[in-house]
């Protein structure tokens, strides 16, 4: 019975959650930007805007180009989407309250990431687009390079909690990691934004140079599927964040879940500050990020992480 | 024994839990399509199927040769993401009794190699897009 009561929480989590940090993301870059964003759908301040998009791709056509490889078109959206739910069922809001709680959760979690990725890369050569290849080769580069630099930096947190098991690495949490774990914190954090491909690292999609990239020949609901995805990527990476370097639940006075949410939003809105306050990255210069700074910082705390813990004795 | 058999099925149970969320998932993908399938229009006509190159009409294919620069990228994330992937069996235990200062020096000869590697794949100017 619990096992059903958490995976419908998980499920119904995937399905609002996301459309809140996208609804966040409308009124907050408006307002950043000196717009109003959405006023008129559902009436106050254009709450159900997402909701009227919804049913508007819901009713478009889904045109399939005649030269794109159908079945892995067709399929990709759903591959980019579905891992991202499957993470979620891992990540604990509350002590004891994960509706999975693998003892390599940690690892699980990276892995099923990657998978959402792979359809980003499916979509790009499926299409037979030369703007969708081009996006899907970048999409694929970007993997490579952050992919390290994010698994360095999440083994520092395990490191740090002597545990894969992400409920042990959140309860393990002091407020001191917020120091020891920070730069581990930043690269994992930068890192999950480039592998969403969002701003500013989103040389792949880059609307204004090739149309988006791997989605250019989608349009209808599997185009909101794959915008879907970035979304609940958003709410994922922020998760993990939350659970591996902000310490989950822990927090005074409020009820854990309560102190996950709010973590996990304010990580969100950092998201989307980001996306409002930098320019995009050129594609070397995303490379260059990765490996000559990230992954050197990465490499630098596991020996602090290292040394601090058994130096300590913690 | 009988211990640690119920650990067994505890193991395998909750990657059930995994397998039923993929169905979950792969049936709103699904659920979704279904609906959209029974809502949408479907006309399509030669032009719409064309491939989308900003209008003007596609100039030959679009699975077309281009070199993939980022292959060495590739090569470094394989070498690097395996050796990494050692880490975390590594990292739950290193600090644990009786280990300390041995497996501490190990890490740094592990840390050693990779960041020798990196240093020769920038000396080499593979790190710089070409």
């Amino acid at each position: 019975m619990r096992d059903v009561v958490a995976l419908v929480l998980v499920t119904v989590a995937f399905l609002t959650l996301p459309l809140i940090i996208g609804q966040a993301e409308h009124k907050v870059m408006a307002h950043m930007q000196g717009r109003l964003g959405p006023m008129y759908a559902g009436g106050f301040h254009g709450w159900a805007q997402l909701v009227a998009d919804g049913v508007k791709f819901a009713q478009k056509e889904d045109t399939v180009p005649a030269a794109a490889d159908r079945r892995i078109f067709l399929l990709a959206p759903g591959v980019a989407l579905v891992p991202y739910l499957v993470v979620l069922a891992v990540v604990p809001v509350g002590p004891g309250q994960v509706a999975v709680d693998l003892s390599l959760g940690l690892f699980f979690a990276l892995a099923v990431m990657g998978i959402g990725v792979i359809g980003s890369i499916m979509a790009g050569w499926a299409s037979a687009n030369k703007y969708s290849l081009l996006g899907g080769m970048r999409v694929a580069a970007q993997l490579v390079s952050y992919e390290l630099p994010m698994v360095l930096a999440a083994a520092s947190a395990a490191m740090a909690a002597g545990t894969l098991n992400l409920s042990g690495i959140a309860g393990a949490w002091q407020w001191w990691w917020l120091v020891w774990q920070a730069p581990a914190a930043v690269v994992f954090f930068l890192a999950g934004l480039a592998e969403l491909r969002r701003p500013p690292f989103d040389m792949p999609v880059a609307d204004s140079e090739i149309i988006f990239g791997p989605y250019t020949e989608y349009g209808g609901l599997r185009f909101a599927f794959f915008l879907l995805a970035e979304y609940a990527g958003i709410l994922v990476v922020c998760s993990l964040t939350t659970v591996l370097f902000l310490g989950g639940w822990q927090g005074p006075l409020l009820p854990g879940f309560l102190w996950t949410l709010i973590k996990v939003f304010l990580l969100a809105f950092v998201v989307i500050w980001f996306r409002v306050a930098f320019p995009r990255l050129r594609e070397d210069q995303l490379q260059r990020l990765a490996w000559v700074y990230l992954v050197p910082i990465a490499l630098g705390q596991l020996a602090l992480t290292g040394v601090v813990k058994v130096v300590t004795g913690a | 024994m009988t211990d640690y058999a119920s650990l067994v099925r505890d193991y395998y149970g909750s990657y059930v839990l995994v397998a039923v969320l993929f169905l979950v998932g792969g049936g709103i993908v699904a659920g979704g399509l279904a609906a959209n399938r029974l809502l949408r229009p479907s006309r399509p006509t030669p032009e719409k199927l064309t491939t989308y190159e900003c209008g003007v009409d596609p100039v030959g294919e679009g699975w077309a040769q281009s070199h993939v620069r980022y292959y060495v990228f590739t090569y470094l994330y394989v070498v690097f993401a395996v050796d990494a992937i050692f880490l975390f069996p590594w990292a739950t235990i290193f600090s644990a009794q009786g280990y300390g200062a041995v497996t501490l020096g190990e890490m740094f000869v592990f840390l050693g190699f990779l960041a020798t590697g990196l240093l020769y794949a920038y000396k080499k100017g593979v790190l710089t897009w070409v």
